[in-house]
């Protein structure tokens, strides 16, 4: 794998022979865990290992507290209930399931932004990029999927705000929103369709982790250089990179554990900090919460949802043109999903010739403002659809669109980058000098 | 403003809303309770007044339904003898769908659900209330605070006016903590309205910070378990955080020209 000169596997024993000549999987394993990497890479190249023990933490604790939990509209509730206080370890694990969506989604965040600072989506990393957002997609439907199944007022009520969003499709919305829910609103139909899917996104996800590894081990690790790797002979690119294995998995591991700290605390101390109280109402399709709030991570993008208002006047030229087919509800489905699609196509957006924001300081600016925007969006999507903040909503939702769709393209035009280092080699030793030139 | 109002309505007609409400959620003092904190513990002693505030006042309309007469047992809550459970079970009838009757109820039945149906059940009221929201809605003093759900059931119990007003049909009580300012609930507490064995303070405050505790152990009767398990967690992978430290530094040593 990997345009970059390294030793490969080379069978010793007569066995590890027999078997490479019919499964060389001893030889993918040796090759996926000595591959070069940068030895410049810094700590926001570790939250990838973050992400990879998360989903695999999701996925047992998921597969124990399925074997507990009821999917059923009259039970499920209290089946929750009966894993946190009758199955041994239950609130353990519910709580760690729980707790381990948001250390999935915080770890995503840092990950996706580290990516869009240091430019690690440009070429040759677009399908990496890509693959990346398609995870990200599929993990925002297994958790908005997971939340419905305690059966807790924001899992019906999000699940009714939801699904309604499907319903903002012109004609054939309500059929697809039916479709969905199985029937004409959120029911026992909804609940056991959602655990099904809840249950088998998690494993679309893993098959597109390997994808995306596999992606990544093709072109090589992006590093905070932006410079590529050496790749002449075997000899040039040692001096840029070392193997993953020793040097990368024990940092990896040890930042892994750091971030566990906090985590284990979390669930420790204050496991419901980023629940909703309302999530321990069973769900009751008779009383609407004051406020439907969903889980923390869509924030930003149900802000995004709700600044396009019937008021706002692109969302009333968009209903002229289409002759009102385009209504303010579909506005925002379509606004929701394109800030996401947006940043899918930011390898393209963006026409620097420098990869790494490290020498871009007019980037960076610009860069950091979308930083703040993101954390603004999330608050706002926490407050109430009134003034002040429908408007500040659509201030934020404007500069999203415009980072993406407006300033990455002139950016790169515009902007006088700074010299980028010949090499990595050259990167790091400007952090770790010779002992020669000392 | 409609929506507000509309929002009021319901929620003094008894029929739902919670302390969410932005802006107009009522007043709530934060407590120093004894399970608040990384050390935090039940005391057994305040969780037991609380279960006999919760048996001789709340448990005329309020259901558990919850909560099994056998968890009163349990480690790391009520922890009562298993004999006085059975006698504090048998105090209460249950219906035994297999006798198609009632009959004394044991250990493993269940506290049941509410007498009155406008009577929320408790058993998971001390999670299912947000005291704390701020600051500008961040829910960021809940770091600081906790959730705030016990500290939300006392506020109620004390924050009766003495107010009261009749709305289509509807006693309403004024109450400074109820989201809306007028809650369905006739006060449930007086001063003494509980006597113990050996004597405690029961004034009302005191009767309700004891039976806010009852309810969070109600809620979360593996509280104790868990602040021990994540204590534990923090030191093991801390000491495992510092053995990675040095294995990494050690390691790097050589490529960093730090050897």
């Amino acid at each position: 794998m990997g345009g970059i000169p390294h030793d490969h596997y080379e069978p010793k024993s007569g066995f590890e022979k027999w078997l490479h000549k019919r499964l060389p999987i001893v030889g993918l394993a040796y090759d996926t865990l000595m591959i070069p990497t940068p030895k410049n890479l810094n700590w926001m190249w570790i939250w990838g290992i973050v992400l990879a023990f998360t989903l695999v933490l999701q996925i047992i604790t998921g597969i124990v507290l399925a074997m507990h939990y009821t999917p059923n509209v009259n039970m499920a509730f209290q089946s929750v209930e009966h894993i946190m206080r009758d199955v041994n370890y239950g609130w353990l694990l519910r709580y760690l399931h729980m707790n381990g969506a948001s250390l999935f989604f915080i770890a995503v965040y840092l990950h996706i932004f580290r990516g869009l600072y240091y430019g690690s989506y440009k070429a040759p990393r677009e399908v990496t990029w890509i693959i990346g957002m398609l995870i990200y997609l599929a993990m925002m439907a297994t958790g908005f999927l997971g939340y419905v199944l305690p059966w807790g007022q924001m899992s019906f009520w999000g699940a009714t705000v939801i699904t309604g969003l499907f319903g903002a499709v012109p004609g054939v919305g309500e059929s697809i929103q039916a479709w969905l829910l199985g029937g004409p609103a959120v029911d026992n139909a909804t609940l056991n369709r959602f655990f099904s899917l809840h249950y088998l996104l998690p494993f679309v996800i893993v098959a597109l982790v390997a994808l995306h590894i596999w992606a990544f081990h093709t072109t090589g690790n992006s590093n905070p250089s932006g410079v590529e790797v050496r790749r002449g002979s075997k000899a040039e690119a040692e001096k840029d990179t070392l193997p993953f294995w020793p040097y990368f998995v024990i940092k990896d591991l040890y930042a892994l554990v750091v971030v566990l700290i906090v985590f284990a605390a979390v669930v420790g101390f204050m496991p419901n900090y980023l629940g909703h109280p309302d999530n321990y109402k069973m769900a009751d399709p008779l009383v609407t919460p004051a406020h439907i709030v969903p889980e923390w991570y869509y924030l930003p993008f149900y802000a995004i949802l709700r600044a396009f208002t019937a008021e706002v006047w692109v969302v009333q030229f968009a209903s002229l043109i289409t002759g009102g087919i385009v209504d303010a509800k579909f506005f925002g489905v379509v606004a929701m999903f394109g800030s996401i699609f947006v940043m899918a196509l930011v390898p393209w957006l963006d026409t620097s010739r420098v990869r790494s924001g490290r020498y871009r300081p007019a980037f960076r600016f610009f860069f950091w403002l979308l930083a703040f925007d993101f954390m603004f969006l999330m608050w706002l999507g926490a407050m109430p659809a009134e003034e002040p903040y429908a408007s500040l909503a659509l201030l934020g939702s404007a500069y999203w669109f415009g980072y993406f769709l407006v300033i990455l393209p002139l950016l790169g035009l515009f902007e006088r980058p700074q010299a980028t280092p010949e090499t990595i080699e050259a990167d790091f030793d400007s952090h770790y000098p010779p002992k020669s030139a000392e | 403003m409609f929506k507000k109002t509309l929002l009021s309505a319901v929620v003094a007609l008894g029929l739902g809303g919670n302390a969410f409400a932005a802006g107009d959620a009522g007043h709530i003092e934060d407590i120093a309770f004894s399970f608040e904190g990384v050390f935090g513990k039940y005391d057994q002693h305040q969780v037991q007044r609380g279960l006999q505030v919760y048996t001789e006042v709340c448990s005329a309309c309020h259901g558990l339904n919850l909560v099994a007469y056998r968890n009163l047992s349990d480690e790391g809550g009520v922890t009562l003898p298993v004999d006085q459970v059975k006698a504090y079970a048998a105090q209460f009838e249950t219906f035994d769908p297999e006798l198609d009757d009632y009959r004394p109820a044991i250990p493993s039945d269940y506290f049941g659900s509410s007498n009155d149906e406008n009577a929320p059940d408790l058993s998971l009221m001390a999670k299912a209330r947000a005291g704390f929201h701020g600051p500008y809605g961040s829910g960021i003093n809940q770091l600081f605070r906790g959730m705030g759900g016990p500290e939300y059931i006392v506020a109620i119990l004390n924050g009766y006016t003495g107010e009261e007003k009749e709305q289509a049909g509807t006693i309403l009580y004024e109450n400074t903590a109820f989201p809306g300012g007028w809650i369905s609930m006739a006060p449930p507490l007086f001063d003494e309205a509980v006597e113990f064995e050996p004597a405690h303070d029961n004034d009302v405050h005191h009767l309700s910070e004891d039976v806010a505790t009852f309810l969070m152990w109600a809620a979360e009767p593996k509280l104790m378990d868990r602040k021990k398990a994540g204590l534990v967690a923090v030191i093991f992978l801390t000491f495992m955080a510092v053995m990675l430290y040095l294995t990494n530094k050690k390691l790097w040593a050589k490529a960093k020209r730090k050897d």
